[in-house]
């Protein structure tokens, strides 16, 4: 049976995230040629729909207003149950993000659904989809089905190919209009704290440090580094301990999950809470001055050195390269 | 204040995972408070200390539960609930788990309820957001700090990286990300104190809950672990050489840059 199938897309800084196009191609297989509709929620986001549609959605339904602009559990759910009464969807995918996993349960609860938070991989289509998701941190990994009613998925970031961008493409566009009562929560100031931009469990390359990295300053080299690739820095948990770092850059089984195309772990030793957190990313290197570190274990490419020599000649051999590029 | 904390019980950290007959195997395994829990825990005690009242942890489980409870215990909670599933559900899932928790508040007087952001071993943080619904009331995922005014709630969570300055009320549910606090470790009289403790334990009966009225919406087919991944190369000569060779490999071999 063909399926109806309803992705929520979500924006950041006034474009689409990745996940979003990521979400799209797992909705276009959940619903073995059944029809894909994107969601777009906010205070403006129509200027999004064509995207969607352009990443494979069908049609896109915008729902706006000012109380949306920022996320609110409550004013999103107001919002997408809206959508979801009206279309009566077979199944719904989120992305794993912040958002994702703040607002799926509250979802999946108010419709008494299952829920398949954090999916990395969809094994069959339609009815005999069967997810993938990974479980104790990444150390084993489970496949699960939906037993009966809407089938409710989270994506993690990084894991689904988006179809290819198409912008030939085209679909409805159609808006829903929704009164948002009784928000319960004030959102009085957001900080930003991430730094270049790149968000950590989305970045294609993330440069993580260690205790080896000696000190806050000691940072900045793998900073650059992150920069150059369009990555994101990360860090284990002793250099976050030691204060070199804040807590929301910490990478593990506590701490954030990552599974980027390049991993570059300098100075880090590589315990199992550590691995746990990295060891699925596709290229992982390793710059350790021990030559007997475990992170070796899981690294594709090892060099055995100080991180404070290695790093700025890689940061200059790839400078070298994106010139004759 | 009423305030109630809702732990699991994981493997520790530590543990190397091995599956057979198709499931995690646990023999010998050593289990812990699920480390996010442990922040909840710190925090609900705070509260208390600071504001008054009661902090019950709540748990689902089996006998061997009760040993995380008692550890919630003796770091300073003062009371205890083991809500006994072994007998009655083969499967559950976060569906089940949240109903069942809802279940036994929904006729409590809850002021704030206090959960971990994830489990390190199911990995969803479903639980936490679906109890509040159940309830009707208002959460706030992975905070970092807590500061309650009367009925007025002052939060600051992490989203990604950023943090979010956020005003609310009670009653709430919120859940703990890393960086709330420093949880502390169970004092040898905290210890002894614990053992007289109350810690109830309750079947589905308790709370005139049918099976079927929670059966799992979801199912495992299947649990298997990561390929190995085969053995990497540590590349060789001066640093310069390596470096060259590295760049080089990452863009022609891997074509990650």
């Amino acid at each position: 049976m063909t399926k109806k199938v309803v992705v929520l897309g979500e924006a950041r800084e006034g474009a689409l995230r990745n996940v979003s196009f990521e979400a799209i191609a797992a909705a276009k297989k959940i619903s073995g040629g059944g029809e894909v509709v994107g969601v777009l929620l906010g205070d403006a986001v129509q200027s999004l729909a064509d995207e969607m549609i352009h990443y494979g959605a069908d049609r896109v339904i915008t729902v706006e207003h000012p109380h949306l602009k920022q996320y609110t559990s409550d004013g999103f759910s107001q919002a997408f149950m809206a959508v979801y009464e009206q279309e009566n969807p077979e199944a719904v995918v989120f992305g794993h993000t912040a958002l994702g996993k703040d607002l799926s349960p509250k979802i999946a609860s108010k419709l008494a659904s299952g829920l398949i938070s954090d999916v990395t991989a969809i094994e069959g289509e339609g009815d005999d989809a069967v997810f993938i998701r990974p479980i104790y941190s990444g150390k084993a990994f489970e496949k699960v089905k939906n037993k009966n009613g809407l089938l409710f998925i989270t994506i993690r970031p990084n894991n689904i190919a988006p179809l290819n961008h198409d912008t030939s493409r085209s679909g409805d566009k159609s808006s829903v209009s929704v009164d948002i009562t009784n928000l319960r929560t004030i959102i009085a100031e957001v900080v930003r704290k991430s730094t270049e931009g790149v968000d950590l469990s989305e970045a294609k390359v993330v440069v993580a440090g260690g205790r080896g990295v000696k000190s806050e300053e000691g940072f900045a080299p793998l900073q650059e580094l992150a920069t150059l690739l369009g990555g994101a820095i990360g860090a284990s948990r002793g250099a976050c301990d030691a204060n070199y770092c804040d807590y929301s850059l910490q990478i593990g089984q506590t701490g954030k999950v990552v599974t980027p195309d390049l991993y570059i772990a300098a100075g880090i030793s590589g315990a199992i809470q550590h691995m746990a957190g990295m060891s699925n990313s596709k290229v992982i290197v390793a710059i350790n001055k021990d030559p007997e570190a475990t992170i070796f274990k899981v690294a594709d490419y090892g060099i055995v050195g100080d991180l404070f020599e290695v790093i700025p000649m890689m940061i200059e051999e790839i400078k070298k390269l994106k010139r004759t590029d | 204040m009423n305030i109630y904390v809702l732990v699991k019980r994981t493997f520790d950290t530590e543990e190397k995972i091995t599956v057979s007959n198709g499931k995690i195997a646990d023999d010998g395994a050593e289990f812990i408070i699920n480390p996010y829990d442990e922040y909840a825990i710190e925090e609900a005690i705070q509260v208390r200390d600071a504001h008054e009242g009661e902090v019950t942890v709540i748990t689902i489980g089996g006998d061997e539960a009760q040993k995380q409870l008692r550890t919630a215990l003796a770091m300073g909670a003062d009371k205890a609930v083991l809500i006994n599933t072994e007998d009655d559900l083969d499967e559950m899932d976060e569906y089940t788990s949240a109903k069942i928790i809802a279940e036994y508040l929904k006729d409590k007087e809850v002021d704030l309820i206090l959960a971990g952001n994830v489990a390190i071993d199911g990995g969803s943080g479903q639980v936490g957001p679906r109890v509040a619904e159940l309830l009707g009331i208002n959460y706030v995922t992975t905070i970092t700090n807590l500061e309650i005014d009367g009925t007025s709630v002052k939060i600051i969570r992490d989203v990604e990286g950023d943090s979010e300055t956020i005003e609310t009320s009670l009653p709430l549910l919120v859940t703990a990300q890393q960086g709330l606090n420093e949880p502390r470790y169970p004092s040898l009289p905290g210890i002894m104190k614990a053992k007289k403790k109350p810690l109830e334990e309750l079947e589905l009966d308790d709370l005139d809950l049918d099976e079927d009225e929670v059966e799992a919406k979801t199912e495992t087919i299947e649990i298997y672990l990561p390929q190995a991944k085969a053995a990497g190369r540590i590349l060789e000569g001066d640093v310069a050489d390596q470096v060259k060779e590295l760049v080089n490999l990452l863009n022609t071999e891997a074509k990650v840059i």
